[in-house]
């Protein structure tokens, strides 16, 4: 069992002030991921719930309990680093079993936990070997299981795949994800990667100057971005931001993205959201993928000129000249032939968010009811 | 101006051949991208072209001349690191002129200036001409990089991973910028990484190199959708290619312990092959051929990577966000038959 809360949480290094009244509480058996660019608090959140860090104001409840007076030893969390930490003239078998040397165990029944432990991760057949002849990839595997053998309350990790290259990364989403799975520990896991964030989280805490900007699924930050940070933090390629302009054209509203670009069309109840919504100045986000191209003249299309090409295999990134603003959209791949092609264009309104450009916040306007 | 071509070029060191016999062909004008894995002879190959390193056989040559007796400096190539290699008490407009500065170059100073201007406005940091360089983020630090390279009006531009260092967000908007500058040049690009999505999206061409040989030259769409064997084409794309062992008989290919059966699209020979296929490729939904159990779904936004599990194969296939799926469920998935890749089992080269 292992529930954390964190409530009202204040931090200073110095004068800066790092944590901005934090409040987050971490579901028993839940995988939280904090994510933000660097210098935005998560890694001093993640050592403040461990222990490593104390926080000038606040406080942080583990299972009900106040842990601020408990040294980090006795938080009963495990910690597993960027940087894989191994004691390089164990074993790994040693590695894995050092955190049980304190117990009064029996070596029969430590043994049988690094055995339990290493077969979980795979690595069973490099027990025997130092860390300096292991890869990276089973180095961190190495790390998680000393952190998982102790079966504490709760695991940290920091960053744990940074270090890794990407192809590794890919595959050790998977076997965290599932060893989360099956060990049912409550996690919190840092990172900068919003990829690693999607993939691993029940739940993503965003970050952004020691303010939490939002928290919720997957799907939430995705979908339901709260405000322009998210919106522009979560998701690959960055979402279009463009400053818009609205107006009503009979049946429909027009939707101007800056001055003398031809507009979008949108269904006439924008123009009602809008006003509902009090907004002022309006910012419009739409991502690649909400941005419909179309190699022919289509009604409700504008047309545009393809300024550059990014092919992905999968897919091509392709980024639209509409006036003086540039649009990325994403296509099949090789369906805008080349750069300098006219195609056509649509915002699909399903996709496109609306913020108040001062605020930066979402008004919260959804068009149509897609399937999210 | 340059055209710059390997011929059968091989430099050691000590008994290990970090590039081996390599040939090479970049047009003048290309943004050719170099692509490996860590090891292969990416940077030896650039310090080779720079003059930074002398081949012990083959020929290099810039612009159709031979350059084996040129110096680095002749060879008027300009390098961009991956780590800014800046002054750092300096000025970003100082930082600019200090390569046309050299007494080789001979600049009048109204030059000079003209020269820093039109890189500045090209670059987008004219705003940072007079701030000092440790004042800068690492974005600015690296722009101001290539900006040291573009005053020099060199020939050709090799760059060693200059993104890496970078955070996503910023590596994906460079990565544009800096394909939008080439293109605005007109100059010849080297571009050295092992990162895939970096080749694919800016290179007009792409080498993939490997343990110091070229393996494979051609379009991102060739490199893709053509892999010339296993290794193109399990280091191109994420997630990487599926890969699994198969039976080609009487125009079928048999995969997944029999339970996968579908019509091989071209005539191939019999017998064991490995067969390849990307997870958009795969597709998955109520309606589909084979069932699976769900061994892991991650939510891409724009859509799941899921990964299926059949007997002991685990593969994965791209899923639309809006499809319900399970970790630990069973969901029917279908390859797509025109989009199978066949390697020869023993020696992965393609039978396509």
């Amino acid at each position: 069992m292992a529930e954390i809360i964190l409530r009202d949480i204040e931090k200073y290094f110095g004068a800066v002030y790092v944590i901005r009244k934090l409040n987050l509480t971490i579901k028993h058996r839940e995988f939280v991921v904090l994510l933000g660019p660097s210098g935005c608090g998560k890694t001093t959140t993640l050592r403040a719930v461990a222990g490593l860090e104390d926080v000038d104001s606040g406080d942080i409840l583990i299972d009900g309990k106040p842990v601020q007076q408990l040294e980090a030893g006795d938080r009963d969390i495990a910690f597993v680093f960027q940087l894989f930490a191994l004691y390089p003239h164990l074993t790994a078998y040693e590695n894995i079993a050092f955190p049980l040397r304190a117990t009064s165990e029996s070596k029969a029944s430590v043994e049988a936990k690094v055995r339990a432990v290493a077969k979980s991760l795979q690595i069973e057949h490099l027990l025997g070997k130092r860390p300096s002849a292991l890869a990276g990839g089973d180095m961190q595997r190495v790390a998680i299981g000393r952190a998982l053998v102790r079966r504490p309350k709760a695991m940290l990790m920091d960053e744990p795949m940074g270090a890794l290259d990407a192809k590794l990364r890919e595959e050790m989403r998977t076997e965290l994800k599932r060893l989360h799975l099956e060990n049912e520990s409550t996690t919190v896991y840092v990172t900068h990667d919003q990829v690693e964030a999607m993939s691993l989280a029940d739940r993503i805490a965003i970050m952004n100057e020691g303010v939490l900007q939002q928290v919720g699924t997957p799907d939430d930050v995705y979908h339901r971005p709260a405000n322009l940070f998210v919106a522009q933090f979560v998701g690959s390629p960055v979402m279009n931001i463009a400053a818009a302009n609205v107006k009503a054209d009979g049946s429909r509203s027009l939707l101007a993205l800056g001055k003398g670009a031809a507009p979008f069309e949108f269904p006439k109840s924008l123009i009602r959201h809008l006003s509902d919504a009090k907004a002022n100045d309006l910012t419009v986000g739409i991502r690649p993928e909400g941005v419909l191209v179309s190699q022919t003249e289509t009604a409700g299309y504008v047309p545009v000129t393809a300024h550059l090409i990014e092919p992905l295999g999968a897919y091509d990134i392709v980024d639209l000249k509409v006036g003086a603003q540039l649009v990325r959209a994403r296509t099949a791949s090789g369906y805008v032939s080349k750069v300098g092609a006219r195609v056509w264009a649509r915002l699909d309104p399903a996709q496109t968010h609306f913020f108040d450009t001062r605020t930066t916040d979402s008004l919260r306007i959804r068009l149509v009811d897609g399937a999210h | 101006m340059a055209h710059i071509r390997l011929d059968n070029v091989t430099k050691k060191f000590g008994l290990h051949a970090a590039v081996d016999g390599l040939t090479l062909d970049i047009a003048d004008g290309e943004f050719f991208v170099l692509l490996g894995p860590t090891g292969a002879g990416k940077t030896t190959t650039l310090r080779l072209i720079a003059g930074l390193e002398k081949p012990d056989d083959g020929k290099i040559e810039i612009a159709d001349q031979d350059v084996h007796q040129w110096s680095a400096s002749e060879r008027d190539v300009a390098l961009v690191f991956q780590y800014y290699s800046l002054y750092p008490r300096y000025t970003v407009r100082q930082n600019l002129a200090f390569p046309l500065k050299s007494n080789a170059r001979n600049c009048s100073q109204a030059e000079i200036d003209e020269r820093i201007a039109r890189a500045a406005k090209t670059l987008r940091i004219g705003h940072l001409l007079e701030r000092k360089t440790d004042r800068l983020s690492g974005g600015e630090m690296q722009r101001v990089s290539i900006g040291r390279a573009i005053v020099r009006e060199p020939r050709a531009f090799l760059m060693d991973e200059p993104l890496s260092n970078l955070d996503a967000k910023l590596r994906e908007s460079l990565r544009a910028e800096l394909k939008e500058l080439q293109m605005k040049l007109k100059s010849t690009f080297l571009f050295v990484t092992h990162d895939q999505i970096e080749a694919m999206s800016m290179g007009d061409k792409v080498g993939i190199l490997n343990e110091g040989k070229i393996v494979q030259v051609g379009t991102p769409y060739e490199i893709y959708n053509k892999p010339k064997n296993i290794f193109v084409a399990s280091f191109v794309g994420s997630p990487s290619i599926n890969l699994m062992p198969a039976e080609l008989a009487n125009g079928h290919v048999t995969a997944l312990s029999g339970k996968l059966k579908i019509v091989a699209p071209r005539s191939k020979t019999n017998g064991a092959v490995t067969i390849g296929i990307r997870s958009e490729d795969i597709t998955v939904g109520p309606k589909e051929q084979v069932a699976a159990h769900i061994h892991d779904v991650e939510n891409h936004g724009v859509e799941k990577i899921v990964t299926l599990r059949v007997d002991d194969q685990f593969f994965k296939a791209t899923a639309p966000s809006s499809l319900e799926l399970k970790i630990d469920g069973t969901v029917k998935f279908s390859f797509n038959p025109d989009k199978l890749h066949f390697f020869d089992a023993a020696s992965g080269a393609s039978r396509a």
